[in-house]
Order: C-alpha cells, then sequence, then structure tokens
C-alpha cells in the first residue's frame, strides 16, 4: 500500500496524473498548516480563534480560495454531541481546555487544486482519543481494499460502519450534510474574486454541483452517502474520505485524499493519494513501538 | 460477629477496648485491625452508641485500624454533670481530639460520622484546633449545625417560592427535634413506651435488619442525648459561625430515602468544603446498618484514595451524571457486546461503576470491557456466557459473588429478533426466540436476584422489554410475546422485591439503530430473502438512526429514580400512549403488513 505514488502517476494519463502531484501539494500544505495550529493551541482558545488561525496560516502561504472554510471542534463538539443543524458545525466561542479532544478540519484551495484534510488531536493526554485515533487505522485499510474490489459506495459505507459498530464506537460522518463519509474534490479554477456562501467556496461549490448533474445522468453520485444514489462502483477521481469516529463526547477523524482509476489493475485502481501524513506516520510509530 | 459481651453490648470479633479520661468523663473506645495501618474513626449519631458502626468496622478491619467510641453519655461511655451543658460541641472536640490523640498519636485519623456523630464531624472538620489531625471527614446524615443555619438565612432572607418550600420541607422533617427540646418528656418517653418499642420501629419503618442493634443502653443513650440537642441547635442556629470551611477533604454520603434530612440541605456545600465528593444512597437513614458493603467500599475507596495520593485518578475532570450514585457499584449488563448493552455497560463505566459485560459473543464482550476501564470503570471484566443457559447462568453468578462480589445493578438486556407471521413460525424458532429473551431475563432475576435479596442490601434489575410488549402486529408475533412477558415479569418482581429495597425497572426502547435487525431471524422465507429483509430493516433503523447511548442514558435514569415502565423514544412513548387510551387504534395498525 505505501508503494511509491510517483511513480503511478506517471503511469496514468490525462487530467488526472498531471495534476496529483498538485494535489498532494495543497494536501501537504494542508496538514502542515493543521500541525502548526495545533501545536499553537492553549487552554482557553476558543474553536473560533483556531479557524482563524489555520485561514490566516494558509492565506499567508497563497491560498484564496476555500472548497470550504476552516472547521475546529473542541471537547465533546468532536463527536457532534447533539448537532441537528448544519449551522452548529461552524465554530463557535467553546474555550479549550488541558485534556480536551480538538478536530481541525480545513479545505484550501492552492494554484488551482483543492485538498480536504481533518487532523485530529488533544490539548496534552487524552486516551480515548488515542483509542479512537488507532483504531481508525483499519478504517483505512477497510477503504481501500473495498474501493479496490470495486464494491458499491454504498455497501462499502455501510461496512465501515459495522466496523465501527463493532469496535464500539457511532458512525459520526451521518452528521455531515447528507451522511457523507466521502466527497469528490476537484481542481478549481482561479478567479480574482471568490466568495463563499455558507462556508463554502462557490467555485468548488459550482464543480460539485456540475459533477452532480453529469452524476445523476450517468447514474453516479460525487456524495460517498449512505442512501440509494450512492449504490454504484467507485467513479474515477478523487475522494476526500473521512470516517469520523465517535465515542461518548470524544470524536476522531482524518480526512485525505484517496485517487480513484479507471484501470483494472486493482492496485493501480485506487490509492492513498500520500502515505506520508500525520495520521499514517503516527501509526507507523506505534507499531514500531508496539 | 462475636457473641455478645458486657451489659448487652455486642462487640466485633477481635475487638480491644480500652478507656480514655478527658473533661470529667470516661469514654469507652473499641479498636480492631492492625495499629500500623491508617485509622478510620467511627462517631455515631443520636439515639445511638458505637455498635451502630458494628457490620462496617468489621469490614473495615482487614485494611485499616478502626476506632470506635461510645459519645459521653452514650453507650457505657460515662455521662456529664450536670448534663446541660455538658454536650457542648466545644466539649464533644476535647473527646474527639482525647480519642484521636490515645489511638494514632502520630498520624492524624479518618473521620467517618453518622447523624450526629456527623454534625459532630462537621465541627472537628472545621475549627481550627482539629488542623492536622484529620486526613479526611466521611459524612452521613448529619450537616453542620453552621452551614445548616446559613442555610436557614440564606432562604428566610430570600423566601423565593422553592427557597420556602426547602425550608418548610426540612422544617416539617424535623419535628423530632422540636419535641426534644420539652422538658422531661423526651427522657420519660426515652425510658418508657418509646424505649421498648424503639427497636421494632426501626425494622419496620427504618428497615433496619433485626439483630443486636440497638443495644440494651438505648433508654439511657436517647435520654442523655437529648442535651446533644438542647445543648447545640438553638445557639448555632441562632448565631451559626461565619468561618466553618472544612480543612480537610470531605466525602459526602447522601441517603436519599433519609426521612429526617432534606437532600437539599447539602446545596451548595462546596462552598464550606472545597474538597468535596457527593454520593448518594437509596436507602433511609440508619444506612450503617442497612448498606454496610456499600459504605465500607466508599470509606475504604475515599481513605485509600487520601492515604495514596498516587492511586488517585491523575485527571480532574469533572464527575460525570450519575456519578454520586454508581461509583465504585458493581454492574452486570447481559447482551454487552453490542447495542444498547454496549452502551449501557459503557454508560456505567463512566459513572464509575465496576462492569461485568457478558455476551455470547466473546471478542465483543472483551472489546466492551476494555472499552469501559478507558472511559472510567475502575475495574471491568468480560464474561463469555449464553443467557439461555441455566447451568452457565448459575455458574457465572458463583463466578462473579466469589470474585468481584454481589451484584449491585442488573441489567438483563440480552435478546434477539423474529420477525415473521404466527403460522410461518415453527416450533424451533418459538423456542430460541423465548429462551433468550424471556428465560435470560429469567434466569437472570432468579440467580442474581436471589443474590441480591439475600444479600439484605438493595439493588437494581433492568429488564430491557420492547415498545412490542405492548405494541401488537401481525409482523412480530414471538418477539412481542416474549417481550410482553419480561414487561409483566418485571412489574411481578417488582412488587415482590419492592420490600427487600431492590428496584426492577422495565425498559422499552423502540426503535433503536442496532444490530438486532442485522442478526434477526425472518421466519417463512428463503436464506436470500432472510438477508434481503435484514438489510433493508437494518437501513430503515439506521435511518431512524435513534443512538443506542440515549437508551443507556434512560436506564441510567431509571436506576436512579426507580421507575417501573420506561419507553425510551417517541414512537415508544406513543405506543405505550395508545395501548392505554386507543387500544382499538393499536389494533387496527396491527392489521397492517409492512414492506420490507
Amino acid at each position: 500500500m505505501a508503494g511509491d505514488t510517483r511513480q503511478r502517476t506517471a503511469l496514468h494519463s490525462g487530467r488526472l496524473s498531471a495534476g496529483l502531484s498538485g494535489f498532494r501539494e495543497v494536501q501537504r500544505l494542508s496538514y502542515e498548516c493543521a500541525e502548526a495550529v495545533a501545536a499553537q493551541l492553549r487552554p482557553g482558545v476558543t474553536e473560533r480563534e483556531a479557524a482563524r488561525m489555520q485561514r490566516e496560516w494558509l492565506r499567508d502561504r497563497g491560498v484564496r480560495d476555500w472548497f470550504h472554510l476552516p472547521f475546529a471542534w473542541f471537547g465533546d463538539r468532536t463527536a457532534f454531541t447533539n448537532f441537528r443543524f448544519p449551522l452548529q458545525f461552524f465554530p463557535t466561542n467553546r474555550r479549550l481546555e488541558p485534556g480536551m479532544p480538538f478536530i481541525l478540519d480545513m479545505a484550501p484551495v492552492y494554484k488551482g487544486f483543492s485538498a480536504d484534510i481533518g487532523y485530529s488531536g488533544s490539548l496534552g493526554l487524552n486516551p480515548v482519543q488515542d483509542r479512537l485515533m488507532a483504531d481508525l487505522r483499519a478504517h483505512r485499510e477497510l477503504i481501500l481494499e473495498q474501493v479496490r474490489e470495486c464494491r458499491s459506495l454504498r455497501e462499502i459505507y455501510e461496512d465501515v460502519e459495522r466496523l465501527m459498530n463493532r469496535q464500539g464506537y457511532a458512525n459520526r460522518h451521518r452528521a455531515y450534510p447528507f451522511g457523507v463519509i466521502a466527497h469528490k474534490i476537484d481542481r478549481v479554477k482561479e478567479r480574482r474574486w471568490s466568495p463563499t456562501a455558507f462556508g463554502f467556496g462557490t467555485q468548488s461549490l459550482k464543480g460539485l454541483a456540475s459533477d452532480a448533474l453529469h452524476g445523476h445522468r450517468e447514474g453516479w453520485s460525487p456524495l460517498w452517502s449512505p442512501y440509494h444514489f450512492s449504490d454504484h462502483p467507485p467513479q474515477p477521481g478523487l475522494w476526500a474520505v473521512e470516517p469520523h469516529l465517535g465515542f461518548r463526547g470524544t470524536g476522531a477523524k482524518f480526512e485525505e485524499i484517496l485517487v480513484v482509476t479507471d484501470s483494472r489493475d486493482p492496485e493501480e485502481s485506487a490509492f492513498w493519494l500520500d502515505d506520508d501524513l500525520p495520521h499514517v506516520r503516527r501509526w507507523a510509530e506505534e507499531e514500531k513501538a508496539a | 460477629m462475636s457473641g455478645m459481651s458486657g451489659a448487652g453490648a455486642m462487640e466485633p470479633a477481635g475487638a480491644r477496648e480500652r478507656w480514655v479520661r478527658t473533661g470529667g468523663v470516661e469514654l469507652c473506645v473499641v479498636e480492631l485491625g492492625e495499629r500500623d495501618r491508617p485509622t478510620v474513626l467511627l462517631v455515631h449519631g443520636y439515639p445511638d452508641s458505637k455498635e451502630v458502626w458494628t457490620e462496617v468496622a468489621e469490614r473495615l478491619a482487614t485494611r485499616f485500624h478502626v476506632v470506635l467510641y461510645d459519645v459521653r453519655g452514650h453507650g457505657r461511655s460515662t455521662a456529664p454533670q450536670p448534663l446541660r451543658g455538658g454536650f457542648t460541641l466545644e466539649k464533644l472536640t476535647d473527646d474527639f481530639l482525647a480519642v484521636a490523640d490515645a489511638v494514632s498519636p502520630d498520624r492524624p485519623v479518618h473521620l467517618v460520622g453518622h447523624d450526629w456523630g456527623s454534625v459532630q464531624g462537621w465541627e472537628f472538620a472545621t475549627v481550627g484546633r482539629t488542623e492536622g489531625r484529620i486526613a479526611s471527614f466521611t459524612s452521613m446524615s448529619g450537616p453542620s449545625l453552621d452551614h445548616f443555619g446559613h442555610w436557614i438565612r440564606k432562604r428566610m432572607a430570600r423566601p423565593t417560592p422553592r427557597a420556602a418550600a426547602q425550608l418548610l420541607g426540612q422544617g416539617a422533617k424535623s419535628w423530632y427535634v422540636y419535641m426534644l427540646h420539652t422538658p422531661v418528656l423526651p427522657e420519660l418517653a426515652w425510658r418508657g413506651p418509646l424505649g421498648k418499642r424503639w427497636p421494632k420501629m426501626l425494622q419496620r419503618v427504618e428497615k433496619v435488619p433485626a439483630g443486636s442493634y440497638p443495644t440494651a443502653s438505648l433508654p439511657s443513650d436517647a435520654a442523655n442525648g437529648a442535651w446533644l440537642y438542647r445543648d447545640n441547635v438553638r445557639p448555632r442556629l441562632r448565631r451559626p459561625r461565619s468561618d466553618a470551611y472544612a480543612h480537610v477533604p470531605v466525602q459526602l454520603i447522601t441517603p436519599t430515602g433519609d426521612a429526617f434530612l432534606s437532600e437539599r440541605l447539602y446545596d451548595g456545600l462546596e462552598r464550606w468544603a472545597p474538597d468535596l465528593l457527593r454520593r448518594t444512597l437509596p436507602a433511609k437513614h440508619w444506612i450503617p446498618r442497612t448498606r454496610p458493603d456499600q459504605l465500607a467500599s466508599w470509606i475504604t475507596e475515599f481513605v485509600t484514595a487520601r492515604e495514596e495520593p498516587a492511586a488517585r485518578a491523575p485527571e480532574q475532570k469533572a464527575p460525570a451524571r450519575y456519578a454520586d450514585r454508581f461509583g465504585g457499584q458493581l454492574v452486570l449488563v447481559t447482551g454487552a457486546a453490542s447495542g444498547i448493552g454496549r452502551a449501557t455497560a459503557f454508560a456505567f463505566a463512566e459513572a464509575g461503576a465496576r462492569v461485568v459485560a457478558v455476551d455470547r459473543d466473546e471478542e465483543g464482550a472483551a472489546r466492551t470491557a476494555d472499552m469501559a476501564r478507558l472511559v472510567g470503570a475502575p475495574e471491568a471484566w468480560a464474561e463469555c456466557v449464553d443467557v439461555s443457559d441455566e447451568q452457565a447462568m448459575e455458574k457465572l453468578a458463583a463466578k462473579v459473588a466469589a470474585e468481584y462480589g454481589i451484584v449491585d445493578v442488573l441489567v438483563n438486556n440480552a435478546g434477539i429478533g423474529l420477525s415473521g407471521a404466527f403460522l410461518d413460525t415453527t416450533a424451533e424458532d418459538w423456542k430460541k426466540v423465548l429462551d433468550v429473551n424471556l428465560w435470560g431475563v429469567i434466569h437472570g432475576c432468579r440467580i442474581f436476584g436471589k443474590q441480591m435479596a439475600e444479600r439484605g442490601q438493595g439493588g437494581h434489575i433492568v429488564n430491557t422489554a420492547s415498545a412490542a410488549a405492548y405494541l401488537p402486529s401481525r409482523t412480530l408475533p414471538a418477539y412481542s410475546t416474549s417481550k410482553a412477558a419480561v414487561l409483566m415479569l418485571s412489574e411481578c418482581l417488582r412488587a415482590e422485591l419492592a420490600s427487600k429495597s431492590i428496584g426492577v425497572s422495565a425498559i422499552c426502547p423502540g426503535i433503536v439503530n442496532t444490530n438486532i435487525t442485522a442478526t434477526s431471524r425472518f421466519a417463512g422465507v428463503d436464506e436470500a430473502e432472510e438477508k434481503r429483509r435484514q438489510e433493508r430493516s437494518s437501513r430503515l433503523y439506521g435511518l431512524r438512526n435513534f443512538p443506542p447511548e440515549k437508551v443507556a442514558d434512560a436506564i441510567l435514569r431509571a436506576v436512579v429514580r426507580n421507575e417501573a415502565v420506561v419507553p425510551v423514544t417517541p414512537e415508544s412513548k406513543g405506543a405505550l400512549w395508545m395501548s392505554r387510551f386507543a387500544p382499538r387504534a393499536l389494533r387496527r395498525i396491527a392489521r397492517l403488513e409492512p414492506r420490507l
């Protein structure tokens, strides 16, 4: 799985392969931002401040457009406790306390490439979240394996949910709009003016909407959900996959880009865009320690 | 327990007696356990003598140096002369210091007080001259008179409806205090008919087990002890000390069924005792007699944590809801490898309970126990048992009792689903569903309920029934029958066990997103169709998406409030309402055949 993606990229043809390095660059940049902001978090920092820190960090490095503006969730908001309206996803004045889990989620557009990442951590020790993060590894492997088997996205979704239940967790990505575990992302045209609506970049929304229209005609959807419209094999393209575990007021997720191609070789049909990410490194370290 | 000794006094096995002279009285002191262990000093209340502590002291003596003494004028201690003015809290503090110096000259003692012993304890824990002599204080059923005075003042100064109700409520509960202030009459009553009838009254009204308590000294204890009230209550309530801050960690154990003290008395106690740990117990006033196991375990835990700071939990998280009620209790949950059972195990674990997770699925049960420890259970175990197997359940009960203790809360949750028309359901199907859903509950209640009843210290049984128990349908005849039986069993058992202070609740969850749909049997269809229906119903339940965690919360609440029948989801509540007020409409609906 940890094979060299660069080599693979060279094998692909067309629009996709040319862009992979661009997507990888913006994904790395986002994770760097998450790690930098996480390192600056102190007791008393609010979600709004954490979101602003992410926004400013990325702005300083040339990000002008967003798939969505950065989110930050602290404490039991990491598990979306009592979330009923989409507005509740937006950062609040909740303050960070020692031992509290947090999640940073951002989706910048950089040089026309977009990424969507999620970074989980805690201020000081949080054994529960550590366990959640460790258990997310099985989900990353399961998703890749099943996408390579070309199973229907809806079935994969249900298998992931079953694994979560077996682990004793609640499926919290069900709380996202349309209950999605993943959504497609794509290149975004760079404009001088890139407004956002409800936290989402209009350019990206336009791309998603046009995908949805095409998909509707062709029988697929850019949203990977538990519903009927996701009952189709993985559609080639880039998917930002975000399994989100919840356990009694503590949540953890990762979010990264899964590349799906139309190749017949299972290895080439799907792969994670980048294996050098904080959560993957963390699992490797844990494995080494064990 | 040893036989009687002295004038009808019963002393615990291995007790060493000594006398301490102080302030013109001689105090009878009894020591148990090894002297080099931490000292736990137990102070009795009114009208009692140190023998009220026998059961608790014996349990503590294996771990601690336990000391009991008769308060002046009580038991075998001598009374001051004259009585009037001889029972002031200042003099009682002198007594305490004399005893503490005699039994533990070098180390501070862990103080435990019940009733007036606790009133005294608050005085000891808040006056300056005892500083350094007390390591911790466990208070039960006895507020500080100074705090009480401020409590009354605050409510008198601002008599909102709530404050007025609290004042009147406690005022009514304090009727005996007014009686004790009349001259001579209380003494006459105690030395006469009341003293004679008191033991029977305690048994009948307060559910204190019969035995050698109260002792023969009761009439004189009660007559002399009246001066505790006369010497202290009026002066302290009129002019409460404004510096009555506890200088030690305090554990407050509040029995919720106390006829003499309102729970509201302790509202805002954190102001006076910054290091406060709250515990609540569904019991009446005389908990040292009725709940010795629970008290001994809480005292042990509290004292140990203060003796070994390393043993204290490192995180200073806000205590979970109901942690005061379930901390350290033993909870056994069947069907704990998934769904409602697992969520319930976690909820109890979060409240600090010790959890036994029972399931047929060994791996799932182990995972539940593992995660339960992670969220706060001090101990958790997994047991692989099929609840429908009587022998296995007997073995489990014996093992649990021997290794973990007597179960305080039993949750009979294991159940399986069976759908299909009655005429399509085979005898084999029926047997399977009744074996787990009904016989599993019967075995659990019978075997573990018996242990609870024999211990005689209360407990609670929760049975997971279902909205299907009162909701007729043409699709779930066998399942509904089994759950209706569980509901009625719970109701009957509740009636039977009420006299033993064991509560029984039936939970009727409704449509909850668990894996019961994926493992349900669908009678009368082939395998492929069964699989399809399992998937289809799982999806529908997923769309409904009512989380099992909410059912778990309802279960904890039901135990705390001792509720009889608890519908959880709105549809379950609606169905219960309809089954009462619109049964015909329900019968019409039952005829519809849902398409899966």
